[in-house]
Protein backbone atom coordinates (compact mmCIF):
# COMPACT_ATOMS: atom_id res chain seq x y z
CA UNK A 1 0.00 0.00 0.00
CA UNK A 2 2.92 1.99 1.45
CA UNK A 3 4.62 1.12 -1.84
CA UNK A 4 1.93 2.19 -4.39
CA UNK A 5 0.92 5.54 -2.78
CA UNK A 6 5.27 6.07 -3.32
CA UNK A 7 5.00 5.09 -6.93
CA UNK A 8 2.09 7.35 -7.61
CA UNK A 9 3.83 10.38 -5.70
CA UNK A 10 7.28 10.19 -7.64
CA UNK A 11 5.17 9.21 -10.63
CA UNK A 12 3.04 12.27 -10.40
CA UNK A 13 6.20 14.00 -9.64
CA UNK A 14 8.44 13.06 -12.31
CA UNK A 15 5.90 13.36 -14.99
CA UNK A 16 5.26 17.32 -13.87
CA UNK A 17 8.71 18.02 -13.56
CA UNK A 18 9.57 16.81 -17.15
CA UNK A 19 6.67 18.88 -18.49
CA UNK A 20 7.88 22.03 -16.38
CA UNK A 21 11.72 21.40 -18.24
CA UNK A 22 10.50 22.20 -21.33
CA UNK A 23 7.14 24.64 -21.08
CA UNK A 24 9.29 26.84 -18.55
CA UNK A 25 10.70 30.17 -20.25
CA UNK A 26 13.58 30.87 -17.57
CA UNK A 27 16.14 28.36 -18.52
CA UNK A 28 17.44 28.23 -14.55
CA UNK A 29 14.16 27.12 -13.68
CA UNK A 30 14.26 24.52 -16.44
CA UNK A 31 17.48 23.15 -15.18
CA UNK A 32 16.20 23.09 -11.59
CA UNK A 33 12.79 20.88 -12.33
CA UNK A 34 15.25 18.72 -14.46
CA UNK A 35 17.43 18.30 -10.99
CA UNK A 36 13.89 17.32 -9.55
CA UNK A 37 12.94 14.95 -11.84
CA UNK A 38 16.18 13.14 -11.60
CA UNK A 39 15.36 13.17 -7.80
CA UNK A 40 12.08 11.39 -8.31
CA UNK A 41 13.13 9.14 -10.92
CA UNK A 42 15.80 7.56 -8.56
CA UNK A 43 13.23 7.31 -5.80
CA UNK A 44 11.24 5.39 -8.44
CA UNK A 45 14.59 3.23 -8.49
CA UNK A 46 14.26 2.90 -5.14
CA UNK A 47 10.91 1.18 -5.37
CA UNK A 48 12.27 -1.02 -8.07
CA UNK A 49 14.71 -2.11 -5.55
CA UNK A 50 17.78 -0.76 -7.63
CA UNK A 51 19.53 1.57 -4.63
CA UNK A 52 22.61 1.67 -5.98
CA UNK A 53 21.05 2.68 -9.82
CA UNK A 54 19.05 5.40 -7.84
CA UNK A 55 22.09 6.94 -5.97
CA UNK A 56 24.29 6.90 -8.30
CA UNK A 57 21.18 8.51 -10.10
CA UNK A 58 21.55 10.97 -7.64
CA UNK A 59 25.06 11.47 -8.16
CA UNK A 60 26.02 12.09 -11.42
CA UNK A 61 22.79 13.57 -13.23
CA UNK A 62 21.39 15.83 -10.18
CA UNK A 63 24.99 16.38 -8.41
CA UNK A 64 27.13 16.31 -10.93
CA UNK A 65 26.08 16.83 -14.75
CA UNK A 66 23.42 19.38 -13.58
CA UNK A 67 25.44 21.27 -11.54
CA UNK A 68 28.09 21.82 -14.75
CA UNK A 69 24.66 23.05 -16.99
CA UNK A 70 23.27 25.40 -14.29
CA UNK A 71 27.28 27.08 -14.10
CA UNK A 72 27.07 27.23 -17.51
CA UNK A 73 23.95 28.57 -18.01
CA UNK A 74 24.68 31.41 -15.09
CA UNK A 75 27.56 32.19 -16.73
CA UNK A 76 26.30 33.54 -20.08
CA UNK A 77 23.74 34.74 -18.04
CA UNK A 78 20.81 33.49 -20.03
CA UNK A 79 17.61 35.29 -19.65
CA UNK A 80 15.17 33.79 -21.63
CA UNK A 81 15.71 31.21 -24.83
CA UNK A 82 18.36 32.36 -27.11
CA UNK A 83 16.91 32.54 -30.91
CA UNK A 84 19.07 31.13 -33.10
CA UNK A 85 18.86 31.58 -37.40
CA UNK A 86 16.13 29.15 -37.90
CA UNK A 87 12.80 30.19 -39.00
CA UNK A 88 10.56 30.01 -36.32
CA UNK A 89 7.79 27.65 -38.43
CA UNK A 90 10.54 25.13 -39.36
CA UNK A 91 11.62 25.06 -35.98
CA UNK A 92 8.04 24.26 -34.93
CA UNK A 93 7.72 21.90 -37.44
CA UNK A 94 10.70 19.86 -36.97
CA UNK A 95 10.33 20.03 -33.33
CA UNK A 96 6.75 18.38 -33.85
CA UNK A 97 7.99 15.85 -36.30
CA UNK A 98 10.38 14.62 -34.15
CA UNK A 99 8.21 14.76 -31.25
CA UNK A 100 5.32 12.50 -33.25
CA UNK A 101 8.54 10.02 -34.54
CA UNK A 102 9.32 9.28 -30.69
CA UNK A 103 5.73 8.94 -30.00
CA UNK A 104 4.78 6.19 -32.74
CA UNK A 105 7.96 4.39 -32.02
CA UNK A 106 7.39 4.61 -28.03
CA UNK A 107 3.91 3.28 -28.95
CA UNK A 108 5.08 0.40 -31.41
CA UNK A 109 7.54 -0.16 -29.49
CA UNK A 110 6.35 -0.62 -26.06
CA UNK A 111 3.12 -2.03 -27.22
CA UNK A 112 5.22 -5.14 -28.11
CA UNK A 113 7.38 -5.48 -25.48
CA UNK A 114 5.35 -4.72 -22.08
CA UNK A 115 1.65 -4.60 -22.97
CA UNK A 116 -0.10 -2.78 -19.98
CA UNK A 117 -1.20 -5.17 -17.32
CA UNK A 118 2.11 -6.96 -17.90
CA UNK A 119 3.93 -8.27 -14.87
CA UNK A 120 7.17 -6.41 -14.21
CA UNK A 121 10.18 -9.22 -13.68
CA UNK A 122 10.53 -10.02 -10.01
CA UNK A 123 12.95 -7.84 -7.86
CA UNK A 124 15.99 -9.69 -7.29
CA UNK A 125 16.01 -11.82 -4.31
CA UNK A 126 17.59 -10.44 -1.68
CA UNK A 127 18.40 -6.61 -0.99
CA UNK A 128 21.70 -4.99 -2.14
CA UNK A 129 22.54 -5.72 -5.95
CA UNK A 130 25.53 -3.36 -5.87
CA UNK A 131 27.85 -6.08 -5.57
CA UNK A 132 26.02 -7.93 -8.56
CA UNK A 133 26.34 -5.00 -10.60
CA UNK A 134 30.52 -4.73 -9.88
CA UNK A 135 30.32 -8.56 -10.72
CA UNK A 136 28.49 -8.39 -14.33
CA UNK A 137 29.88 -5.13 -14.76
CA UNK A 138 33.87 -6.78 -14.29
CA UNK A 139 32.95 -9.99 -15.81
CA UNK A 140 30.43 -10.11 -19.01
CA UNK A 141 30.41 -6.59 -19.44
CA UNK A 142 33.69 -5.81 -18.90
CA UNK A 143 34.77 -4.99 -22.86
CA UNK A 144 32.27 -2.64 -23.13
CA UNK A 145 32.92 -0.99 -20.18
CA UNK A 146 36.85 -0.59 -20.30
CA UNK A 147 35.36 0.82 -24.40
CA UNK A 148 33.79 3.66 -22.55
CA UNK A 149 36.39 4.46 -20.04
CA UNK A 150 38.81 5.06 -22.72
CA UNK A 151 35.83 7.40 -24.87
CA UNK A 152 35.68 9.33 -21.69
CA UNK A 153 39.59 9.55 -22.03
CA UNK A 154 39.33 10.76 -25.57
CA UNK A 155 36.91 13.20 -24.97
CA UNK A 156 38.69 14.54 -21.36
CA UNK A 157 42.10 15.15 -23.78
CA UNK A 158 40.28 16.42 -26.53
CA UNK A 159 38.61 19.32 -24.36
CA UNK A 160 41.90 19.76 -22.79
CA UNK A 161 43.46 20.35 -26.07
CA UNK A 162 40.71 22.70 -27.65
CA UNK A 163 40.63 25.28 -24.26
CA UNK A 164 44.16 25.49 -24.32
CA UNK A 165 44.61 26.02 -28.00
CA UNK A 166 42.62 29.20 -26.90
CA UNK A 167 43.28 30.97 -24.07
CA UNK A 168 46.55 32.46 -23.34
CA UNK A 169 48.26 30.35 -20.03
CA UNK A 170 47.60 32.64 -16.70
CA UNK A 171 50.99 33.95 -15.05
CA UNK A 172 50.49 34.14 -11.42
CA UNK A 173 51.30 37.15 -9.78
CA UNK A 174 54.23 37.63 -8.55
CA UNK A 175 55.79 36.50 -5.26
CA UNK A 176 53.84 33.22 -5.69
CA UNK A 177 55.22 29.66 -5.51
CA UNK B 1 -11.25 0.49 19.30
CA UNK B 2 -10.62 -2.75 17.70
CA UNK B 3 -9.85 -1.22 14.28
CA UNK B 4 -7.51 1.53 15.95
CA UNK B 5 -5.74 -1.38 17.59
CA UNK B 6 -5.64 -3.33 14.23
CA UNK B 7 -4.15 -0.37 12.66
CA UNK B 8 -1.24 0.27 15.66
CA UNK B 9 -0.58 -3.31 15.11
CA UNK B 10 0.09 -3.21 11.24
CA UNK B 11 3.94 -4.12 10.48
CA UNK B 12 3.81 -1.21 7.92
CA UNK B 13 2.11 1.52 10.44
CA UNK B 14 4.61 0.48 13.40
CA UNK B 15 7.59 0.94 11.01
CA UNK B 16 6.59 4.52 9.43
CA UNK B 17 5.31 4.89 13.61
CA UNK B 18 8.94 4.94 14.67
CA UNK B 19 11.21 5.72 12.11
CA UNK B 20 9.15 9.00 12.40
CA UNK B 21 9.69 9.12 16.28
CA UNK B 22 13.27 9.28 15.66
CA UNK B 23 13.70 11.26 12.75
CA UNK B 24 11.82 13.52 15.51
CA UNK B 25 14.17 12.45 17.80
CA UNK B 26 17.62 13.31 15.76
CA UNK B 27 16.38 16.33 14.15
CA UNK B 28 15.73 18.09 17.38
CA UNK B 29 18.56 16.74 19.08
CA UNK B 30 21.03 17.67 15.91
CA UNK B 31 19.35 21.42 15.82
CA UNK B 32 19.88 22.08 19.09
CA UNK B 33 23.36 20.81 19.05
CA UNK B 34 24.36 22.20 15.92
CA UNK B 35 22.99 26.08 17.66
CA UNK B 36 25.74 25.29 20.11
CA UNK B 37 28.40 24.89 18.16
CA UNK B 38 28.38 28.18 17.04
CA UNK B 39 28.41 29.27 20.64
CA UNK B 40 31.14 27.06 20.92
CA UNK B 41 33.15 28.42 17.89
CA UNK B 42 32.64 32.25 19.07
CA UNK B 43 33.30 30.76 22.76
CA UNK B 44 36.85 28.67 21.15
CA UNK B 45 37.74 31.69 18.42
CA UNK B 46 37.91 34.14 21.92
CA UNK B 47 40.06 32.47 23.70
CA UNK B 48 42.26 31.85 20.72
CA UNK B 49 42.46 35.22 20.26
CA UNK B 50 43.10 36.17 24.44
CA UNK B 51 39.22 37.18 24.73
CA UNK B 52 36.60 35.28 26.21
CA UNK B 53 34.28 34.97 23.88
CA UNK B 54 30.46 35.65 24.65
CA UNK B 55 29.54 35.73 28.33
CA UNK B 56 26.75 38.15 28.94
CA UNK B 57 23.60 36.38 28.19
CA UNK B 58 22.57 33.38 31.00
CA UNK B 59 25.77 31.95 32.50
CA UNK B 60 28.94 31.86 30.72
CA UNK B 61 27.07 33.08 27.81
CA UNK B 62 24.88 30.10 27.61
CA UNK B 63 22.00 31.29 26.53
CA UNK B 64 23.60 32.95 23.74
CA UNK B 65 22.38 31.32 20.84
CA UNK B 66 18.78 31.97 22.04
CA UNK B 67 19.48 35.22 22.04
CA UNK B 68 20.89 35.50 18.33
CA UNK B 69 17.95 33.17 16.80
CA UNK B 70 15.32 35.38 18.40
CA UNK B 71 17.43 38.24 17.01
CA UNK B 72 17.92 36.74 13.36
CA UNK B 73 13.75 36.23 13.52
CA UNK B 74 13.27 39.60 14.30
CA UNK B 75 15.08 41.55 11.67
CA UNK B 76 14.24 43.06 8.56
CA UNK B 77 13.63 41.02 5.91
CA UNK B 78 15.31 42.37 2.22
CA UNK B 79 15.01 40.79 -0.98
CA UNK B 80 16.67 42.95 -3.61
CA UNK B 81 15.37 44.07 -6.85
CA UNK B 82 15.62 42.26 -9.60
CA UNK B 83 16.03 38.86 -7.46
CA UNK B 84 14.67 35.85 -8.71
CA UNK B 85 12.10 35.11 -5.91
CA UNK B 86 11.22 31.94 -5.66
CA UNK B 87 14.89 30.41 -6.04
CA UNK B 88 16.08 33.38 -3.45
CA UNK B 89 13.54 31.51 -0.68
CA UNK B 90 14.33 27.85 -2.12
CA UNK B 91 18.26 28.23 -1.67
CA UNK B 92 18.76 28.67 2.12
CA UNK B 93 16.07 25.73 2.82
CA UNK B 94 18.40 23.67 0.28
CA UNK B 95 21.30 24.96 2.29
CA UNK B 96 20.11 23.10 5.57
CA UNK B 97 18.14 19.76 4.19
CA UNK B 98 21.23 17.94 2.60
CA UNK B 99 22.77 18.31 5.65
CA UNK B 100 20.26 17.34 7.98
CA UNK B 101 18.82 13.79 6.00
CA UNK B 102 22.59 13.00 6.21
CA UNK B 103 21.65 12.39 10.07
CA UNK B 104 19.28 9.51 8.55
CA UNK B 105 21.94 7.29 8.26
CA UNK B 106 24.52 7.52 10.30
CA UNK B 107 24.93 4.90 13.16
CA UNK B 108 25.14 6.63 16.74
CA UNK B 109 25.40 3.48 18.65
CA UNK B 110 25.21 -0.68 18.04
CA UNK B 111 21.91 -0.99 18.15
CA UNK B 112 18.88 0.22 15.77
CA UNK B 113 17.87 2.23 18.74
CA UNK B 114 20.86 5.02 17.80
CA UNK B 115 19.90 5.12 14.12
CA UNK B 116 17.50 5.88 11.80
CA UNK B 117 17.89 3.24 9.07
CA UNK B 118 20.58 0.86 8.24
CA UNK B 119 20.32 1.15 4.01
CA UNK B 120 22.65 -0.77 2.34
CA UNK B 121 24.04 2.15 0.45
CA UNK B 122 24.24 4.69 2.93
CA UNK B 123 28.21 6.03 2.13
CA UNK B 124 26.28 6.43 -1.42
CA UNK B 125 23.32 8.19 0.43
CA UNK B 126 25.95 10.42 1.83
CA UNK B 127 27.85 11.25 -1.22
CA UNK B 128 24.71 12.09 -3.18
CA UNK B 129 23.23 14.66 -0.29
CA UNK B 130 26.84 16.45 -0.31
CA UNK B 131 26.80 17.03 -3.85
CA UNK B 132 23.26 18.51 -3.76
CA UNK B 133 24.67 20.48 -1.28
CA UNK B 134 26.04 22.60 -3.87
CA UNK B 135 23.08 23.70 -5.70
CA UNK B 136 21.88 26.05 -2.34
CA UNK B 137 25.28 28.55 -2.81
CA UNK B 138 24.94 28.80 -6.61
CA UNK B 139 21.23 29.10 -6.86
CA UNK B 140 21.87 31.58 -3.27
CA UNK B 141 24.50 33.87 -5.60
CA UNK B 142 22.60 33.76 -8.50
CA UNK B 143 19.00 34.47 -7.78
CA UNK B 144 20.74 37.57 -5.26
CA UNK B 145 20.94 39.90 -8.64
CA UNK B 146 24.60 40.92 -7.21
CA UNK B 147 27.90 40.47 -9.02
CA UNK B 148 29.54 39.56 -5.77
CA UNK B 149 27.08 36.47 -4.96
CA UNK B 150 27.17 35.29 -8.57
CA UNK B 151 30.74 35.50 -7.92
CA UNK B 152 30.68 34.10 -5.09
CA UNK B 153 28.25 31.22 -6.02
CA UNK B 154 30.35 30.44 -9.11
CA UNK B 155 33.39 29.82 -7.16
CA UNK B 156 31.67 27.20 -5.12
CA UNK B 157 30.34 25.53 -7.54
CA UNK B 158 33.64 25.26 -9.17
CA UNK B 159 35.40 24.29 -5.61
CA UNK B 160 32.83 22.13 -4.33
CA UNK B 161 32.73 20.24 -7.87
CA UNK B 162 36.05 19.71 -7.32
CA UNK B 163 36.62 18.56 -4.28
CA UNK B 164 33.76 15.92 -4.31
CA UNK B 165 36.13 13.99 -6.95
CA UNK B 166 38.77 13.88 -4.07
CA UNK B 167 35.84 12.96 -1.39
CA UNK B 168 34.42 10.08 -3.20
CA UNK B 169 38.00 8.44 -4.21
CA UNK B 170 39.56 8.73 -0.64
CA UNK B 171 36.50 6.85 0.63
CA UNK B 172 37.11 4.17 -1.99
CA UNK B 173 39.60 2.75 -0.06
CA UNK B 174 37.54 2.20 3.67
CA UNK B 175 35.13 0.37 1.02
CA UNK B 176 37.75 -1.92 -0.34
CA UNK B 177 38.47 -2.97 3.20
CA UNK B 178 34.92 -3.44 5.11
CA UNK B 179 33.60 -4.76 1.71
CA UNK B 180 30.13 -2.86 2.29
CA UNK B 181 28.39 0.23 1.57
CA UNK B 182 26.57 0.26 4.44
CA UNK B 183 27.43 2.69 7.09
CA UNK B 184 26.86 -0.07 9.98
CA UNK B 185 29.26 -2.35 8.45
CA UNK B 186 31.43 -0.62 8.00
CA UNK B 187 31.96 0.56 11.53
CA UNK B 188 31.18 -3.02 12.45
CA UNK B 189 34.60 -3.87 10.42
CA UNK B 190 36.93 -1.58 12.44
CA UNK B 191 36.11 -3.29 15.80
CA UNK B 192 39.86 -4.36 16.27
CA UNK B 193 41.59 -0.85 14.57
CA UNK B 194 40.16 2.20 13.47
CA UNK B 195 40.46 2.40 9.24
CA UNK B 196 42.41 6.09 9.96
CA UNK B 197 45.23 3.40 11.24
CA UNK B 198 45.00 1.56 7.91
CA UNK B 199 43.80 4.31 5.87
CA UNK B 200 46.04 7.79 6.84
CA UNK B 201 46.09 9.35 3.20
CA UNK B 202 42.53 8.81 2.80
CA UNK B 203 41.69 9.60 6.13
CA UNK B 204 44.13 13.08 5.58
CA UNK B 205 42.48 13.40 2.31
CA UNK B 206 38.53 13.01 3.46
CA UNK B 207 39.90 15.78 6.04
CA UNK B 208 40.91 18.44 3.99
CA UNK B 209 38.09 17.67 1.10
CA UNK B 210 35.71 17.78 4.28
CA UNK B 211 36.99 21.92 4.35
CA UNK B 212 36.52 22.58 1.09
CA UNK B 213 32.52 20.94 0.77
CA UNK B 214 31.59 23.32 4.18
CA UNK B 215 33.30 26.06 2.81
CA UNK B 216 35.43 26.31 6.56
CA UNK B 217 38.51 28.12 6.13
CA UNK B 218 41.17 28.14 4.53
CA UNK B 219 38.72 27.21 1.32
CA UNK B 220 36.47 29.83 2.49
CA UNK B 221 36.70 31.14 -1.04
CA UNK B 222 32.99 31.55 -1.47
CA UNK B 223 32.52 34.68 0.94
CA UNK B 224 36.12 35.85 1.13
CA UNK B 225 35.52 39.34 2.50
CA UNK B 226 37.70 40.96 1.23
CA UNK B 227 37.20 40.70 -2.61
CA UNK B 228 33.58 39.49 -2.14
CA UNK B 229 31.98 41.62 0.75
CA UNK B 230 29.98 38.11 1.89
CA UNK B 231 29.75 36.29 -1.23
CA UNK B 232 26.69 34.19 -2.22
CA UNK B 233 24.84 35.09 0.69
CA UNK B 234 25.28 39.48 0.35
CA UNK B 235 22.12 39.82 0.08
CA UNK B 236 20.47 37.58 2.39
CA UNK B 237 19.23 39.18 5.68
CA UNK B 238 17.13 37.95 8.31
CA UNK B 239 16.08 34.13 9.25
CA UNK B 240 17.00 33.30 5.65
CA UNK B 241 20.92 34.66 6.23
CA UNK B 242 20.41 31.97 9.11
CA UNK B 243 19.23 29.43 7.34
CA UNK B 244 22.79 29.58 5.59
CA UNK B 245 24.39 29.78 8.74
CA UNK B 246 22.90 26.91 9.86
CA UNK B 247 23.53 25.16 6.81
CA UNK B 248 26.87 25.34 7.44
CA UNK B 249 27.22 24.09 10.44
CA UNK B 250 24.63 21.29 10.15
CA UNK B 251 26.85 20.40 7.64
CA UNK B 252 30.50 20.29 9.73
CA UNK B 253 28.62 18.01 11.99
CA UNK B 254 27.68 16.06 9.40
CA UNK B 255 30.29 15.55 7.81
CA UNK B 256 32.17 15.07 11.06
CA UNK B 257 29.53 12.15 11.62
CA UNK B 258 30.72 10.52 8.50
CA UNK B 259 34.40 10.88 9.32
CA UNK B 260 34.05 9.15 12.08
CA UNK B 261 31.63 6.60 10.49
CA UNK B 262 34.56 5.95 8.54
CA UNK B 263 37.54 6.44 9.98
CA UNK B 264 37.57 6.73 13.68
CA UNK B 265 35.67 3.33 14.19
CA UNK B 266 32.11 4.96 15.12
CA UNK B 267 30.65 3.62 18.33
CA UNK B 268 33.44 1.41 18.96
CA UNK B 269 35.09 1.74 22.30
CA UNK B 270 36.42 -0.33 25.02
CA UNK B 271 34.87 -0.10 28.87
CA UNK B 272 31.02 1.05 28.16
CA UNK B 273 28.32 -1.27 27.51
CA UNK B 274 26.16 -1.32 24.20
CA UNK B 275 23.42 0.81 25.26
CA UNK B 276 25.88 4.00 26.08
CA UNK B 277 28.36 3.31 23.40
CA UNK B 278 26.86 5.71 21.45
CA UNK B 279 29.19 8.24 24.32
CA UNK B 280 32.15 6.57 22.35
CA UNK B 281 30.38 8.07 19.38
CA UNK B 282 29.97 11.60 20.70
CA UNK B 283 33.62 11.78 21.81
CA UNK B 284 34.91 11.47 19.02
CA UNK B 285 32.22 13.65 17.03
CA UNK B 286 33.48 16.76 19.42
CA UNK B 287 37.18 16.08 18.68
CA UNK B 288 36.86 16.42 14.94
CA UNK B 289 34.57 19.48 15.54
CA UNK B 290 36.87 21.24 17.51
CA UNK B 291 39.39 20.58 14.89
CA UNK B 292 37.13 21.79 12.73
CA UNK B 293 36.97 25.17 14.78
CA UNK B 294 40.90 25.05 15.45
CA UNK B 295 41.77 25.24 11.50
CA UNK B 296 39.17 27.82 11.06
CA UNK B 297 40.95 30.44 13.65
CA UNK B 298 44.51 29.50 12.71
CA UNK B 299 45.22 29.02 8.94
CA UNK B 300 44.98 31.78 6.55
CA UNK B 301 42.83 31.53 3.35
CA UNK B 302 44.36 29.98 -0.15
CA UNK B 303 44.40 31.99 -2.83
CA UNK B 304 42.13 30.82 -5.99
CA UNK B 305 44.63 28.66 -8.07
CA UNK B 306 45.97 27.70 -5.20
CA UNK B 307 43.00 25.66 -4.34
CA UNK B 308 42.18 24.41 -7.28
CA UNK B 309 46.14 23.24 -7.95
CA UNK B 310 45.61 21.39 -4.60
CA UNK B 311 42.13 19.71 -5.54
CA UNK B 312 43.39 18.51 -8.90
CA UNK B 313 47.00 18.08 -8.87
CA UNK B 314 47.29 16.70 -5.51
CA UNK B 315 44.29 15.38 -4.05
CA UNK B 316 43.01 13.92 -6.79
CA UNK B 317 45.87 11.77 -8.18
CA UNK B 318 46.95 10.85 -4.73
CA UNK B 319 44.00 9.46 -4.00
CA UNK B 320 43.69 7.29 -7.24
CA UNK B 321 47.31 6.23 -6.24
CA UNK B 322 45.43 5.22 -2.71
CA UNK B 323 42.97 3.10 -3.93
CA UNK B 324 45.51 1.24 -5.92
CA UNK B 325 47.85 0.48 -3.58
CA UNK B 326 44.83 -0.68 -1.05
CA UNK B 327 43.41 -2.55 -4.02
CA UNK B 328 46.92 -4.39 -4.47
CA UNK B 329 46.85 -5.21 -0.70
CA UNK B 330 43.66 -6.31 -0.50
CA UNK B 331 44.36 -8.74 -3.49
CA UNK B 332 47.73 -9.81 -1.93
CA UNK B 333 46.55 -10.56 1.11
CA UNK B 334 43.05 -12.41 -0.19
CA UNK B 335 45.43 -14.68 -1.85
CA UNK B 336 47.64 -15.42 0.90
Amino acid sequence: MITTALFLAFAALLVGCSLMVILHRNPVTSALFLVLAFCSLAGIYLLLQAEFLAMVQVIVYAGAIMVLFLFVIMYLNLKRDVEDGMPHVLRRFVGWGIGALLLIEGAVYFGRRWALGATLPEPAPTVGNTAAIGQILYSRYLFPFEITSVLLIVAILGAVRIVRGRVAPVTPPEGSS
Amino acid sequence: MSQLAALWSHPDFQFVFWALVKILIILHAMLGVVSYLIYAERKVAGHMQARTGPNRVGPMGLLQPAADVLKLFFKEEFIPDGANKVIFHIAPMLAVIPALVTFSVVPFGPTDAFRVTDINVGLLLFLALSSLGVYSITLGGWSSNNKYALLGGLRSSAQMISYELAMGLSTIGVLLLSGSLSLVDIVHAQEKMWFAVYQPVAFVIFMITAFAETNRAPFDLPEAEAELVAGFHTEYSSMKFGLFFLGEFANVLSICCIATTLFLGGWNGPWLPDSLKFLWFFAKLSVLVFFFIWVRWTYPRLRYDQLMDLGWKVLLPVSILNILVTALVVFWRGQG
